[in-house]
């Protein structure tokens, strides 16, 4: 993974000690709340309902065992003992207080992290695949693109105010995993037919209160112009995005009005003055950053014996066979196995995780996975690299940490946002509907047999949950004050992006788990063999799912 | 006399910035005072103005540069402002005749300001002096010098002594802007 030098410690130095500096006068009452506000929001920390709530940065979703000990360290020591992984692959501490936090963030680049625009209307953390690098259906690692446009991306002078909050994903694999076309920028990188790098790059998408799919807006661009060409649509939007009304801040809203074609034009007008200008990757940058990423040296194996083996501990445990089906993956070296922790067992919030866990995580990585860890869209972790001889001992560890819970993709694996209990812009909680639908269906052999459904839960618009784009989507509104929530259906955020339908009116709290029950039995009545649960929908339509979700209503 | 940050140091502001809405304020400028004109009521008048010294002009936070230069040099007014981004290189010597330009702030979250200095600085060689004006505070100076800005008329309210410290928040930069174009060992 890239390993900071002496110029990125001094900076994120710098960046401690201009945060104290603000963090005083505004305390001292020099700096108003609404100069304070962006100030504090571009450092990752929200003033929500009962507590301040800081968010450190993952880039790209990928960290070490260090890094995790020091975040365990400030769970222990600034919070209430845990952390939650969000849909951006960073971590959340839910309770520092406001003092703290200049301390929190020296102990954070103790280690090479930091909140550097985690939050405010600036670019966001970079996100990609979190297999990326061991991923079979890989065009090439994502990572280095990724490390360079978050140096790119990081304390950006013209980009600190933009009109919204940017977020750039970059997708690599056959698979989409990062949901990229629901980024402001979605980047594809792709090769060309001489196996030279090039990107598609995508503009527009989003969720909150619009949901947009992105739209391309260039098909081959040369990894050269990749910077420049950001640089330009950035610039198109910082001077023509909307900054009268914040719901339609966002660039999705701008490619609307202007039209795609328009908005090409504009871009490439911009292009134009910069194309080639000093921003532009030479290869030798690249290949700097490209070292940071280098492959293990995988020590060779012999994939049939460990395999004979796996199958006679398979034959011990129904329950390691069950885990070893579900929560590890193909790695694209033989003799090695991805393997997810799973965060969302029943009773705690979906992503939430202890400063126990997460010391005792590190030490898993380091003993079986190369000391490197990655947080996924999903909200669980991944250790990439475990070679298939310790998947049975991994297993034992983790399944003894509560990380083993083999629901990986399925129902009870939601994706949620903190919601009502925490978020202060909460319409309804969110947690609490994870948490009676995890407790109904809570037979794996019945979730087995429903196949992959993602669940995905926001307790508002702004859809931190990603409830459009949930197989199975639920979103929290107020209705008079009271928490209802509104049911959505046939979402996808994988390759053949989908926003999801909304079902009907909505429902309150107690009603949701029967309603999901209603959902899946109508499913389960009209699917065809093999036929997953977004293809049934895919095929159907709202129709027979609305037919008998609110007769039974009645 | 209000305090200016110009470059690095804390100078007396001697110009007087004329607000929108104002008459042409003849008798000042026939007088050599240093006044700033507004965009709009300085391209109304730039037959006058022109090559004079001692007016400058500011553009507010939706006066993006093209809508301004482009009307100095191509001349038939007819033009609405979408149709006059044709030929911003063809302003270059225009914005270069002037003394001063400035940007306005209404407020400090406003980042437009940020793309038009980089374009008055690339696209339309702008060597002048460049001031930041308006909603200007210390916790924006870096970014803004980053973005070519070069003098800083500091919000009235606020000690000007502090806010020079806001010019050196950060030693080292990530990427090319206009003050740095190749950060060493960086990416670019």
């Amino acid at each position: 993974m890239y390993q900071y030098d002496s110029i990125d410690k001094q900076l994120l130095s710098e960046r401690v000690a201009q945060f104290r500096d603000q963090t005083q006068r505004y305390l001292a009452g020099e700096l108003s709340d609404s100069e304070f506000l962006p100030l504090r929001l571009q450092n990752g920390l929200y003033i929500q309902r009962l507590a301040p709530m800081l968010r450190v940065a993952v880039p790209y979703g990928l960290y070490d065992s260090a890094q995790m000990r020091q975040l365990a360290y400030i769970a222990r020591h600034y919070d209430k003992g845990y952390t939650h992984v969000s849909t951006r692959q960073n971590f959340q501490f839910n309770w520092p207080r406001l003092e703290d936090v200049p301390d929190i963030l020296a102990d954070l680049a103790d280690v090479d992290m930091h909140a550097i625009q985690t939050s405010g209307n600036c670019i966001r953390n970079i996100t990609t695949d979190q297999y990326a690098g061991v991923a079979a259906d890989e065009v090439e690692d994502p990572r280095p693109w990724c490390e360079l446009l978050r140096q790119w991306s990081t304390f950006h002078p013209e980009f600190a105010l933009l009109p919204r909050k940017f977020k750039i994903a970059m997708c690599a694999t056959v698979d989409d995993r990062a949901a990229f076309q629901f980024h402001d920028i979605g980047v594809e990188l792709t090769h060309d037919d001489k196996g030279q790098t090039q990107f598609k790059v995508y503009v527009g998408g989003g969720l909150g209160r619009t949901p947009v799919i992105a739209q391309l807006i260039h098909s081959e661009l040369p990894w050269q112009h990749l910077l420049t060409y950001l640089e330009a649509i950035l610039r198109v939007y910082n001077m023509h995005g909307r900054r009268d009304n914040k719901y339609k801040a966002r660039i999705k809203i701008l490619v609307k009005a202007m039209g795609v074609d328009a908005f090409r034009e504009k871009v490439e007008q911009e292009w134009a003055h910069i194309r080639g200008g000093s921003n532009t990757l030479s290869s030798a940058a690249v290949e700097k950053v490209k070292n940071h990423f280098q492959p293990i040296d995988y020590p060779q194996h012999d994939d049939s014996s460990m395999n004979r083996e796996l199958a006679s501990q398979r034959l011990e445990s129904p329950e390691f066979a069950r885990w070893l089906d579900k929560n590890t993956l193909a790695h694209k070296q033989a003799g090695y196995a991805i393997v997810n922790l799973a965060l969302k067992p029943t009773g705690i919030a979906p992503g939430d995780i202890t400063d126990v866990q997460m010391d005792a995580i590190a030490d898993l990585a380091d003993q079986y996975s190369n000391g490197q860890l990655r947080n996924t869209h999903h909200q669980n972790i991944v250790l990439a690299d475990v070679c298939k001889t310790d998947l049975w001992s991994l297993w034992r560890a983790i399944d003894a940490l509560g990380l083993a819970t083999p629901n990986l993709g399925y129902l009870s694996d939601p994706i949620c946002c903190p919601g009502g209990d925490y978020c202060a812009l909460a319409n309804a909680k969110s947690i609490p509907v994870a948490e009676a639908i995890q407790r109904k269906f809570d037979d794996m052999d019945y979730l087995y047999d429903l196949g992959p459904i993602d669940l995905n839960i926001s307790g508002c618009m702004n859809a931190c949950g990603h409830h459009h784009v949930g197989h199975i989507g639920i979103l929290g509104v107020d209705k008079k004050g009271r928490e209802f929530y509104q049911i959505s259906l046939g979402g996808n955020m994988g390759r053949a992006a989908a926003i999801g339908k909304i079902l009907g009116p909505s429902f309150s709290q107690e009603e949701i788990p029967d309603v999901i029950e209603n959902i899946l039995d109508t499913y389960i009545e009209v699917r065809q063999p093999e036929e997953m649960f977004v293809d049934t929908y895919q095929r159907v339509g709202l129709g027979p799912f609305k037919e008998r979700v609110y007769v039974k209503a009645d | 006399m209000s305090k200016l940050i110009k470059g690095c140091e804390i100078i007396d502001s001697n110009w007087t910035l004329i607000e929108q809405g104002s008459e042409l304020p003849l008798q000042a400028i026939a007088a050599g005072d240093l006044v700033i004109l507004p965009a709009h009521l300085w391209l109304t008048n730039q037959d006058i103005l022109r090559d004079k010294a001692n007016v400058g002009l500011w553009l507010d936070s939706h006066e993006e540069p093209a809508t301004a230069f482009a009307s100095a040099t191509v001349n038939s007014s007819n033009q609405d402002e979408g149709e006059q981004a044709s030929g911003p290189d063809s302003a270059l010597l225009d914005c270069n005749t002037l003394p001063l330009i400035a940007i306005n702030f209404p407020v400090f979250s406003d980042g437009r300001g940020y793309s038009y200095a980089r374009q008055l600085r690339e696209y339309y060689g702008y060597t002048g002096e460049l001031r930041a004006i308006g909603d200007v505070l210390q916790d924006q100076l870096f970014f803004y010098q980053r973005c070519g800005f070069n003098s800083f008329a500091i919000r009235s309210d606020r000690n000007v002594d502090e806010a020079l410290n806001g010019l050196n928040d950060f030693s080292i930069t990530y990427q090319s802007a206009i003050d740095v174009k190749r950060p060493e060992s960086r990416s670019s």
